[in-house]
């Protein structure tokens, strides 16, 4: 796959393409899933590697469990289902089989967000960056396009220990090309300004861009970065760009609890107190609805991050 | 192939590791020696007879594997380990204190020998499975041993493993299942029955063996079943005595996690030698 710029593909296509090249790179990749490889698109790789490739059935916690083991046994192992069900159903196994053990086991969980729409609550994850990035040990990525995730999935395969990759099943602008990097650890400014500092991840960055182009109608300049490692958080680059901004907004398809907001927060507050505001699920269940409508009946759309920008600066 | 020991080697062997258990729990005020003691004879039969390693090299690929599913039954583990030359012995009295290697439940960063981390029940069965599927995706002869207590049966994952390994017809992972009858707060069978187990396993599909687990010869004999066993996974299940060796913590709903007081220590080790 080769998408232009502006293209919508979903970022699980990022990662079944580059699931394949692993598989090509690594002799000692394999890949399990639990019954939902077509749509996590771990399924590629089963095709193409057979015999590195498994499904264990509809169990998350014998999936990661199993994940681990062949990791202990030197594999890289990934394990992939939807992101609700493979960090909230397996919490305890990410903790104890793989954490605790420093098991080389990468986690990709499709469907992150409000954005999977139509399934409803149960499918949405909005919890699973919080949780995943309360483990010791684990890095959590939130790729922002079809390339990055493409990018994130060769980085988590090289990078040695536990790793988190959240993809998102509905398509989303295609924002790099194959020349961009991408580095555990790292954000980059996409753009810069002078009033505002947003940092946003996964599905929403496009957002804040557009959020950027409506503030700049109204005489407003803002920073945008992308910040795909929740955790390591690239604190000296947000620190950096937002030193002289009046005002940091952070913008992520999860929960304002515990999730890319939470992170900067805990940046800021540390070592140079901003005003703050959090974009995101306001602490409630979505519902079902189409990608576009959530983003707009839950006040996560670049109308809603323009407005908070603006409102912000005032005060 | 490590050398076969003949039974009264073996029965030696786990005499001492029954005292040391005894000690390392003493030592450290807390622990379990109730659910060591009970698996210890198992361990002896696998640690000083039937797994090939090398203490020297605990990553050696070729290794048997050993997962101590029930993980607070660790020193258990810990004893048979420093027998084998991972640690130093006189390290067994550090279990539980801080900066200690020895964990009150299995860390596979710190200690050599733990093959994955532990203490939260119902997980090893399936880090076992995902072992046994590297070893033959790697075409290595090494077998996976399990060991799960009884109350971990009402762990849901335990069921979740039991449907893979037949499933990836892992012929070269061996479960045993720990059967003293007893679980934190109450006997099994009073708390939520787990029987009829066997059956239960063999409708999964499990080669099952049930023997004593303090019948050196039979634990041995099923061993050797269990590694001759093809297209199938076996499971044994060794009933067992929680406490076995010392009498007044022994088959006692009131004595899991309780460790000897250190006025009793001399007569739990004169028990276990046989002076009365």
């Amino acid at each position: 796959m080769n998408p232009k710029k502006g293209e919508l593909i979903a970022t699980r296509e990022g990662y079944g393409d580059a699931i394949v090249e692993v598989g090509e790179k690594h002799a000692n990749a394999v890949v399990l899933d639990a019954d939902l490889a077509k749509s996590t698109r771990s399924l590629k790789f089963g095709k193409k590697f057979p015999d590195r490739f498994w499904y264990v059935g509809i169990n998350e916690a014998d999936l990661i469990s199993t994940a681990a083991g062949l990791a202990l046994s030197g594999k890289i192992a990934f394990a992939s289902s939807f992101a609700a069900f493979i960090t909230n159903n397996a919490f305890d196994q990410l903790k104890m089989s793989v954490c605790y053990s420093n098991a080389n086991v990468k986690v990709i969980g499709s469907h992150g967000g409000l954005i999977t729409g139509q399934d409803g609550p149960s499918a949405q994850a909005i919890m699973d960056v919080s949780l995943m990035r309360t483990l010791p040990g684990m890095a959590v990525i939130v790729p922002a396009d079809y390339y990055e995730t493409k990018k994130a999935t060769h980085a988590i395969a090289e990078h040695t220990g536990p790793c988190y990759l959240r993809t998102t099943r509905e398509g989303i602008p295609v924002l790099f090309d194959d020349s961009h990097d991408f580095e555990i650890g790292k954000a980059q400014v996409l753009e810069e300004g002078a009033d505002a500092c947003i940092v946003a991840c996964g599905a929403m960055v496009s957002e804040a861009l557009k959020a950027r182009e409506l503030l700049a109608g109204k005489k407003i300049s803002a920073t945008v970065i992308n910040s795909p490692s929740i955790k390591p958080l690239d604190s000296k680059t947000i620190l950096k760009a937002s030193s002289k901004s009046n005002l940091v907004v952070s913008c992520e398809d999860h929960s304002i609890i515990g999730g890319l907001g939470s992170a900067v927060a805990e940046v800021l507050s540390e070592s140079q107190p901003k005003k703050m505001v959090r974009i995101g699920v306001r602490d409630v269940f979505g519902e079902s609805g189409k990608a576009r409508e959530l983003l707009e009946k839950y006040g996560m759309d670049s109308k809603v991050i323009a407005k908070a920008v603006e409102n912000g600066l005032k005060k | 192939m490590q050398q076969k020991k003949p039974v009264e080697e073996l029965k030696k062997i786990a005499q001492e590791l029954r005292k040391d258990i005894v000690q390392m729990t003493t030592e450290a005020g807390s622990g379990h020696p109730t659910s060591s003691l009970s698996c210890i004879d198992i361990l002896t039969c696998l640690y000083f007879s039937e797994m090939n390693y090398d203490s020297k090299r605990p990553t050696w690929p070729d290794r048997d594997r050993f997962i101590m599913s029930k993980g607070h039954a660790v020193p258990a583990q810990y004893a048979c380990l420093a027998r084998a030359g991972f640690f130093p012995k006189q390290e067994l009295l550090t279990l539980r204190k801080i900066n200690s290697r020895l964990q009150g439940h299995p860390d596979h960063v710190k200690t050599p020998g733990i093959e994955v981390s532990g203490g939260s029940l119902g997980q090893g069965l399936s880090v076992g499975n995902g072992m046994a599927m590297a070893g033959r995706l790697d075409k290595k002869n090494y077998r996976v041993y399990v060991l799960m207590g009884d109350g971990e049966q009402q762990e849901g994952q335990i069921w979740e493993a039991a449907m893979s390994a037949p499933n990836f017809k892992l012929d070269n992972v061996c479960g045993i299942i720990d059967l003293n009858g007893l679980q934190n707060d109450e006997w099994v069978e009073k708390e939520k029955s787990i029987q009829p187990l066997a059956d239960k396993w063999r409708a999964f599909n499990w080669h099952v063996i049930e023997i004593s687990g303090h019948d050196f010869g039979q634990i041995l004999s099923a061993l050797e079943q269990a590694r001759k066993a093809k297209g199938k996974p076996t499971l044994i299940i060794a009933k067992t005595v929680k406490g076995k060796g010392v009498s007044f913590i022994s088959d006692n709903p009131d004595m899991h996690g309780v460790a000897v007081k250190k006025e009793d220590l001399q007569r739990a080790l004169d028990e276990i030698e046989g002076k009365k």
